[in-house]
C-alpha cells in the first residue's frame, strides 16, 4: 500500500513539475502510438469495409482469422519484427531496428486485426441496414465503402480508440524492437519495465499512473473532437 | 479550441527527433543499473559530439546483437564468450576497460552462515548444504555465467539442485526483486545491489574474493561482416574509454560513498 | 428520348437454393403511366419488383431494356416498404444519389432544397433523417428516388404503414411524377390505392403473372376467376 501512495505522489510531482524526462518519454509514447494508430486505421478500416461489402470465397475465413489475431501475443510480434528488421534479416538494409519506426511497425501489426475486427462488427450492422438502398442506387464499390465508413464513423472511432488503448499500453513488442534506448526509443511502458527492474516501484507506479492518465486524456480529447463535429452537423 | 487540440495531435505526430552522430552499443544490465552510464554518456556527448545509444540487455543477447550487426559495439563482462566472439570474427578487438565485483546478498539473519567464510566457493557450498533458497539469473548473462562457473569450482551442479534453487530467467533488477520477495540468497554485481531500491530484508553478506572480480571489455563489431557498422565512431569511443578523462570519471564514481569500478585499461 | 422502354422479361425466374420465388415471368412494360402490381400476400410482389429492378438475381430467362442494362439501372430508383434512411441529415439524404451520379455539390444542394419544398420537408433539411416520423421518412425516400429524375421508379407498398394524410401526400407526389413522364411500377395490397393510381394492373399469383390488363378493364371485367375472386375479397391461393 505504501508503494501505491508513493507512486501516486511521485506521479503527481512528476506531472506538476513537468519533469523534462517524463515529458520526453510521454510525448514519444504518444507520437509512436498515434502514428501507429493513424497507419493502422488507414489499413484496418477500409479492409473492414471491403470485407463487409464484398462477397468472396475466403471471406469468412479471413474474418475468423482477423478475430483470432486480435489476441496476437505482442512478444511474438516483436520477435518476428525484430528478426525481419535485424541487420541479418531480410529488411536489415533499412536499418530500422531499435528506431521509433520499428516500434510503429510492431504496434501497427498488433492493432490492425483489433481495429479491423471491431470495425467489421459495426460496419456489418450498418451494411444490413443500407444494403438494399445502395444496391438499388447502383453505386460503385468505392462509394459503398466510403458511405459505410463515413456513416459509421462514431463506431469506427471507438474501434480505433480500442486500438489506441492496446498500443499505448503495450510493452512486450516495443521493448524488443525498440530496445528501450534512452532519448531514442524509451517510452512510458518500457520505462516502467526498466524502473521495476531497478526496484524503484514508486517511480514505476508513478509512470504507470501518468500512462493511464494520458490514455484517458487522449480518449476524452478524441471523443470531444467527435462530439463537437456532430453537434455542428445535426 | 477544437483546432488547438487537433493541431496538438498533429504536432505530436509530426515531431521528429534529431539525431547527429549516433551509434548503438549493447551493454549489460549491470553496467546500466550501476548508474555509471548516466555519468559517462553526457561527457562523451560533450567531448566527442557523439550520442551513444545504449541497448540494455544480458550478455548473451548483447553478443547476439553484435553478431547480427544490430549494434556498433558491445560492452560486456564474460571473458570466455567475448573471446569466442572474437575468434569467430564478429569483433575487431577486445579492449579491457574496468572491473567491478560481484557480491553475495542474502537474508539478514544469514541461515547459511556465509558471512565471514574464506572464499566465494565455500559460501556457495554453505548455501547448497543448508538448502537455503537461492535465486539465479538463469538468463545466460555474464552474471549468470559467472555464477555457474563458481558452482563448478565448488564441484556442484545446479542441474541436480532441489527447488531451493530458483532460476528466474530475467535481468539483475528483476532477479533482485524476486530474491527480495522470497528472502533468498543471490549473487549480484555490487552496483546493481547498491542502486537497488527494494532491498527488503536482504543484506550484503559476502564480498572480496578475487574470483568475484568482474572485468568489463569493449568490443567493436567487425565492419568486414557488417559494412554499415560505424567503425570511425567506435574507434573514437574506444579512444575516449581508455583515456585519462574516462579513468578519472570511472574511478571517482561512487554510490553511498562506495567506489564501484576500478579503471584498468592499458 | 425514353430509350429505356420497352422492358421485356422473358421466362424470367429468380430462385434461391433451388426454390423458385418468382417466375417464369413474361412481361412487357412500355414507357407510360403507372403499373400497379397486386396479388395476395406471398405472391411475390416485392421479389418481382426487385427482379425487374435488377436487385434480385436473375436465375433463368432474360430481362432486357431498349438500352444497355447499366444505363437502364442509372435511370431508375426503388422505394422500399420500410424506408431506408442514411444516418445523415435530410439534406444529405437528398444529395446522396446526386453526388453518386457526379453532380457538383452546389447544384445538388439547390436541387435538394427544391425537392424538400415539393414534399414539404423544407423545415427539416438539417434534421437527422432517422428521427423523422414514418410518413416523413417515406416522403424523403420518395424525394430521394425522384430527385435523380429517373425514367422509372419501383415502389414496394410505399404506404403500407402510413396514416391517411401521409398516404394522400404521397399519392399526390406520385401523380405529379407520373404526369411529368416518370414511369411508376407500384405494388400494393390496398385496392383503393390500386384503383386510384393504376393505368395498368399486373395480377400476381404464386410468383407468376396471372393476368395483365388496363385498369379500366381489370377492375370491371377481370378475365380469370382468381382475379375476380381476389377483387371480391375472397381468399385466393
Amino acid at each position: 500500500m505504501v508503494d501505491l501512495w508513493d507512486g501516486m505522489s511521485r506521479a503527481f510531482w512528476l506531472v506538476v513539475t513537468l519533469d523534462a524526462e517524463l515529458v520526453e518519454i510521454a510525448l514519444r509514447s504518444l507520437q509512436v502510438t498515434l502514428i501507429a494508430l493513424v497507419v493502422a486505421s488507414a489499413i484496418a478500416l477500409p479492409m473492414a469495409a471491403l470485407l463487409t461489402v464484398r462477397r468472396f470465397k475466403a471471406r469468412r475465413t479471413v474474418i475468423a482469422v482477423l478475430n483470432a489475431l486480435m489476441g496476437l501475443p505482442p512478444v511474438v510480434v516483436g520477435l518476428v519484427v525484430y528478426v525481419l528488421l535485424s541487420r541479418s534479416g531480410p529488411f536489415g538494409v533499412l536499418g530500422l531496428l531499435f528506431t521509433p519506426t520499428a516500434m510503429v511497425i510492431a504496434q501497427v501489426i498488433i492493432i490492425v486485426p483489433l481495429i479491423a475486427s471491431i470495425a467489421h462488427q459495426s460496419l456489418r450492422d450498418l451494411w444490413a441496414e443500407y444494403h438494399d438502398l445502395l444496391i438499388s442506387m447502383n453505386v460503385t464499390q468505392f462509394q459503398k465503402i466510403s458511405t459505410l465508413l463515413w456513416d459509421a464513423r462514431r463506431a469506427l472511432l471507438t474501434a480505433s480508440l480500442a486500438g489506441f488503448g492496446r498500443a499505448i499500453g503495450e510493452v512486450g513488442a516495443i521493448m524488443i524492437v525498440g530496445g528501450n534506448i534512452d532519448h531514442s526509443t524509451r517510452v512510458l511502458t518500457t520505462a516502467i519495465a526498466l524502473e521495476t527492474g531497478k526496484g524503484d516501484f514508486a517511480l514505476a507506479l508513478g509512470l504507470g499512473f501518468v500512462l493511464i492518465a494520458l490514455a484517458i486524456v487522449v480518449n476524452l480529447a478524441i471523443h470531444w473532437l467527435g462530439r463537437t463535429e456532430r453537434e455542428g452537423r445535426w | 479550441m477544437k483546432l488547438i487540440v487537433a493541431s496538438l495531435f498533429a504536432a505530436v505526430i509530426g515531431t521528429v527527433s534529431y539525431a547527429g552522430d549516433a551509434m548503438k552499443m549493447a551493454v549489460t544490465t549491470s553496467f546500466n543499473n550501476s548508474g555509471l552510464a548516466d555519468v559517462l554518456l553526457p561527457e562523451i556527448e560533450k567531448d566527442l559530439d557523439l550520442e551513444v545509444q545504449l541497448l540494455v540487455v544480458g550478455t548473451g543477447q548483447a553478443l547476439t546483437l553484435g553478431r547480427a550487426g544490430d549494434v556498433d559495439a558491445i560492452l560486456v563482462h564474460s571473458r570466455q564468450a567475448e573471446e569466442k566472439f572474437l575468434a569467430d570474427g564478429f569483433g575487431t578487438n577486445r579492449r579491457e576497460i574496468m572491473y567491478n565485483d560481484f557480491v553475495f546478498i542474502g537474508p539478514k539473519d544469514d541461515p547459511a552462515a556465509i558471512d565471514g567464510v574464506p572464499t566465494a566457493v565455500s559460501a556457495l557450498q554453505n548455501i547448497a548444504s543448508s538448502s537455503s533458497r537461492f535465486v539465479s539469473r538463469g538468463d545466460d548473462s555474464g552474471t549468470h555465467k559467472k555464477e555457474l562457473s563458481l558452482w563448478g569450482s565448488a564441484n556442484l551442479d545446479p542441474e541436480t539442485f532441489g527447488d531451493w534453487y530458483r532460476a528466474v530467467g530475467s535481468g539483475m533488477g528483476a532477479a533482485l526483486n524476486t530474491a527480495s520477495g522470497m528472502n533468498a540468497y543471490i549473487m549480484s554485481d555490487r552496483a546493481s545491489w547498491l542502486n537497488f531500491g527494494n532491498k527488503g530484508d536482504l543484506a550484503l553478506l559476502y564480498a572480496g574474493d578475487p574470483v568475484l572480480f568482474n572485468q568489463y571489455a569493449f568490443l567493436p563489431v567487425n565492419p568486414e561482416l557488417h559494412p554499415h557498422v560505424k567503425t570511425d565512431l567506435t574507434k573514437k569511443l574506444e579512444g575516449w574509454l581508455v583515456s585519462d578523462r574516462a579513468k578519472e570519471l570511472i574511478d571517482t564514481y561512487k554510490i553511498n560513498g562506495e567506489t564501484l569500478f576500478v579503471f584498468n585499461a592499458e | 428520348m425514353s430509350t429505356l422502354f420497352p422492358l421485356v422479361a422473358k421466362g424470367a425466374i429468380t430462385s434461391r437454393r433451388g426454390k423458385v420465388l418468382v417466375g417464369p415471368v413474361d412481361l412487357t412494360l412500355d414507357g407510360r403511366g403507372t403499373c400497379v402490381v397486386i396479388g395476395p400476400n406471398g405472391a411475390g410482389k416485392t421479389t418481382l419488383l426487385r427482379l425487374l429492378h435488377g436487385a434480385a438475381r436473375l436465375t433463368k430467362g432474360s430481362i432486357t431494356w431498349a438500352c444497355p442494362t447499366e444505363q437502364a439501372r442509372h435511370n431508375q430508383a426503388f422505394v422500399f416498404q420500410r424506408p431506408v434512411m442514411l444516418r445523415r441529415s435530410v439534406e444529405e439524404n437528398l444529395i446522396y444519389p446526386l453526388r453518386a451520379h457526379g453532380m457538383p455539390k452546389a447544384e445538388a444542394r439547390d436541387l435538394a432544397q427544391n425537392w424538400a419544398e415539393r414534399v414539404g420537408l423544407q423545415e427539416m433539411l438539417r434534421r437527422p433523417a432517422p428521427v423523422l416520423s414514418g410518413g416523413e421518412q417515406q416522403k424523403l425516400a420518395l424525394a430521394r428516388a425522384l430527385i435523380i429524375n429517373p425514367k422509372l421508379v419501383f415502389l414496394d407498398e410505399p404506404c403500407a404503414s402510413l396514416d391517411g394524410r401521409a398516404m394522400r401526400e404521397i399519392e399526390a407526389i406520385l401523380h405529379e411524377a407520373s404526369s411529368n413522364g416518370t414511369r411508376l411500377v407500384l405494388s400494393t395490397h390496398d385496392m383503393g390505392q390500386a384503383r386510384r393510381l393504376a393505368d395498368t394492373v399486373v395480377f400476381l399469383l404464386n410468383g407468376q403473372v396471372h393476368e395483365q390488363a388496363p385498369s379500366s378493364k381489370f377492375f370491371t371485367a377481370p378475365e380469370t376467376p382468381q382475379a375476380a375472386a381476389f377483387l371480391k375479397g375472397d381468399i385466393v391461393e
